[in-house]
């Protein structure tokens, strides 16, 4: 019964998402306060509603109901309790509710959050977001449906994929759907703003919190999965350009993106234009992550689910909602006047090339993604392009854009003079450049100009993010930094660590693949290996060779490294499990391959030198972000608006 | 004014893509062997350790490949309907990819053993001769040994009536295919 409980509560949801997406926005336009009004209400009752159906999933797969289609297939009574509560998004269907549900925590978090705003605009961003519910409820109602019954029932399920059978996965695709699906609510204050013809500086901000906070969670989510795809692949890459990655990936650059058009648009009054248009590719990018990995038009480590009829109906959402927007946006755009000007040495510039080069990188991965579609609908053959084309491609606006952002950075806005900057910024650019050509060369050895170039901008960055904070705090001159500008610093900060970790890990990556004897010593990227053997070792669902090493630097051991190849027992496919010793400058990574016979083992060492940058330069990024979302004018703001509605504020603070 | 159309425009056109994608099959790889001699190779019998199987006991008559291994649940979907090709006369050569040689024999002993004789090829290195990507695959060979066409993914009645059988009408002389009569007229 419960199942049937959850469809019936979706149901009652997908009515409640079409009142809160027809009778909002009728209200608006007619001016009828008591239709605007039910927006509140419509998007409390579908939270409730999408809550219960959530909760009656996870009861079936908890209660190993089998008769239910979805649990059967993604879940199995000797998983551990953990994972079948996670296996709820470990499938399509479940994923799909997920997705959902997260939209209803967003709407129900702008419901609140938009007290202070006048009703008509609160109307409209709910209004919006009801529509994008409710195509995603009829979505999953219509065709994938999570409840659906299995007859006859099986006695046991098909288990969780075993590669997501993970830690990493539990919390990986939540936080990435947070972000993803937070990516609506920018979507939606566009779409409103394009409906009334203005876009306030005060609503610049509303949304620019709520943007901030989705590009928050889209960071980690990436993060994780990047750092999942680094020690649970087993390869020991990082990112490998694939669909699914890209199709998070393009969100973060247009949300990046949108990010410093608002900062613009809050504080200017300009580039409306550019922040609408921006918040509509981001949410469209989201979307079309769903497409691509639901729809089966590309081939994909991720895609779990395809099916025509699918794709079908998320095709339509997709022209549904982008495609309206982009036609509002036609016959709107022109009425978002621009309330200002600036020189050409300006933080404004800064902040458009910022804006430029990503959208340029976006279009690249964009182009990149869609390639093998893009021949094969032309019947020109059967092509894909591999992370050559987009290492390249990539690095092309995004080296000039981190390099920029140490100089945008120091910026003043309408007009900064140019020798001003020259002097404030000459000798750390001097020392960037100094270390950037001598850490290489004197640590690492070999080098080319690349690594030199993106190693000095990398530095570049790291030094001009903490000169402000730097001087603030040894000399104590000037206004205390706000939140604001702190949280800009270390963001920036982390994009510099970011950058150092990848060009090293990449350019300096040590790799080894040899075969290997019980007994046998071996020595691999500076260190001695010893390699004790190989024994069965038991999990809950699975059996795994486990293999010991120990491992050496200059005659003292450095500890045990126990790499693993597990067969799940029930889709009895195998999965490495690398073993990696990490510290501060290097990993350790040491993945056992196959049996070659006879006692002997492949393996495969590899040693990569500042790995760890990449997850803590992106930690620091969303740190960043999240200490932004807390400075002061935001809650000045929100204060202020419950006291006298909809007032023009004067914001302070910086971007 | 126009510049406010341009992105629902490129949006169009991207969209135009999507939709001629959906009826697109992006797994669908044409084989470069199609219409060249198959790589010789010879191979011990996986049951019978003194035999081989060699290229050489391909020619003569049309005859398909199999790549199968007990490892690759797919092939276990497909394997019924190879039994039932091969009870109809279709002659099957299997080529045992990575696969473990007991673990293979009992595969067939219970399951029943469609083919005439499976090549076995542990390290997968004639697996990698002919272009495999994964299992199962099927090819189909001509009498002179010409690759007709190569199948990924399980044989099914379906793939079987869509994509062999008008292959098999057109390759087989007068006599050659007398199994169509039983798996190929339906």
């Amino acid at each position: 019964m419960i199942p049937e409980f959850g469809q019936l509560a979706l149901a009652l949801a997908l009515c409640l998402a079409l009142v809160q997406s027809t009778m909002p926005l009728m209200g608006a336009a007619l001016g009828r306060a008591d239709w605007m009004a039910l927006a509140r209400p419509a998007a409390a009752g579908q939270f409730v509603f999408v809550a219960v159906a959530f909760a009656a999933l996870e009861y079936a797969l908890l209660t190993d109901d089998f008769s239910v289609s979805f649990v059967a297939n993604h879940s199995n009574s000797a998983l551990p309790v953990f994972y079948k509560a996670t296996a709820a998004w470990g499938g399509h269907e479940g994923s799909m509710l997920l997705w959902i549900a997260v939209l209803a925590v967003w709407t129900l978090a702008v419901a609140a959050g938009s007290r202070s705003q006048p009703q008509e605009f609160a109307s409209r961003v709910l209004g919006v977001l009801g529509i994008v519910s409710a195509g995603m409820i009829a979505f999953a109602f219509f065709t994938s449906n999570p409840f659906d019954r299995l007859v006859p029932t099986p006695l046991d399920g098909n288990d969780l994929n075993p590669l997501l059978q993970d830690p990493g996965m539990i919390i990986h695709p939540p936080t990435l759907y947070v972000g993803y699906v937070g990516t609506a609510v920018p979507f939606a204050f566009a779409v409103a703003a394009l409906l009334a013809g203005r876009l306030d500086k005060d609503w610049a901000r509303w949304a620019r919190q709520w943007t901030a906070v989705a590009w928050i969670f889209l960071t980690c989510g990436i993060t994780l999965g990047s750092w999942w795809a680094y020690y649970e692949l087993g390869w020991g890459g990082w990112w490998f350009w694939d669909p699914v990655e890209n199709s998070s990936f393009m969100p973060w650059l247009m949300t990046t993106a949108l990010l410093h058009s608002l900062a613009v648009t809050e504080r200017r009054g300009i580039f409306k234009n550019w922040t609408v248009l921006l918040a509509i590719a981001a949410f469209s990018l989201s979307l079309l992550g769903t497409f691509l990995t639901r729809s089966g038009v590309m081939i994909s480590v991720h895609a779990f689910a395809s099916d025509p009829t699918r794709g079908l109906f998320i095709l339509g959402l997709l022209a549904l909602f982008t495609g309206g927007a982009l036609l509002l946006y036609a016959l709107q755009a022109g009425k978002l006047e621009a309330e200002g000007g600036f020189k050409t040495m300006s933080r404004e510039t800064f902040l458009l090339a910022n804006n430029v080069l990503l959208v340029i990188a976006t279009g690249f991965v964009l182009f990149g993604t869609l390639y093998p579609l893009f021949v094969d609908a032309l019947g020109l053959g059967k092509y894909s392009v591999g992370p050559p084309y987009f290492n390249l491609v990539f690095l092309l606006p995004v080296l000039p854009l981190v390099a920029l952002i140490g100089v945008g950075m120091h910026t003043a806005w309408r007009m900064m003079p140019g020798s001003v900057l020259v002097q404030r910024l000459r000798w750390l650019a001097v020392a960037a450049l100094a270390l950037g050509v001598a850490i290489p060369i004197v640590i690492f050895g070999a080098v080319s100009v690349l690594t030199l170039l993106a190693v000095t901008i990398a530095l570049w960055v790291c030094a001009s993010a903490l000169l402000d904070p730097v001087r603030r705090l040894l000399y104590r001159t000037g206004a205390p930094l706000t939140r604001g500008q702190v949280g800009m610093c270390l963001a920036h900060f982390g994009v510099g660590v970011f950058m150092l970790g990848a060009t090293v890990a990449s350019a300096y990556n040590f790799e080894r693949d040899l075969a290997a004897r019980p007994g046998d010593r071996f020595e691999a990227g500076g260190y001695e290996f010893v390699f004790r053997g190989v024994r069965q070792v038991e999990g809950p669902n699975f059996v795994a060779d486990e293999g010991e090493f120990e491992f050496f630097d200059d005659g003292a051991s450095l500890g045990i490294l126990r790499p693993q190849i597990r067969v799940y027992r029930v889709q009895q496919s195998p999965m490495t499990e690398a073993a990696i010793d990490t510290n501060v400058l290097r990993d350790v990574f040491l993945a056992l391959g196959e049996s070659l016979g006879a006692d002997a083992w492949s393996v495969r060492v590899q040693v990569k030198p500042l790995i760890g940058f990449l997850w803590l330069g992106s930690s620091l990024m969303a740190l960043g972000g999240l200490v932004a979302v807390t400075d002061r004018r935001y809650r000045v703001a929100a204060r202020e608006r419950q006291r006298e509605p909809a007032r023009e504020q004067t914001a302070t603070g910086a971007v | 004014m126009l510049r406010y159309v341009v992105p629902l425009a490129i949006f169009a056109v991207i969209g135009l893509f999507f939709l001629r994608g959906l009826w697109l099959n992006p797994s669908y790889v044409p084989s470069p062997l199609v219409g060249k001699p198959v790589p010789t190779f010879s191979l011990p019998d996986v049951e019978d350790t003194s035999a081989t199987v060699s290229s050489a006991d391909l020619l003569g008559r049309v005859a398909l490949v199999n790549v199968w291994g007990t490892w690759c649940v797919e092939c276990r979907h497909e394997h019924g309907f190879l039994v039932e090709l091969a009870r109809a006369g279709v002659p099957i050569f299997g080529l045992n990819v990575r696969d473990d040689r007991v673990a293979a024999g009992k595969w067939l002993a219970r399951l029943g053993d469609p083919y005439v004789s499976s090549g076995f090829d542990p390290e997968g290195k004639v697996a990698i001769d002919w272009g495999v990507t994964g299992a199962p695959e099927t090819f189909l060979i001509g009498s002179d040994g010409t690759i007709l066409h190569k199948h990924i993914s399980p044989l099914t009645p379906f793939v079987w009536q869509r994509d062999f059988v008008p292959l098999l009408r057109e390759h087989c002389g007068p006599s050659d295919c007398a199994f169509l009569a039983a798996v190929g007229a339906r």
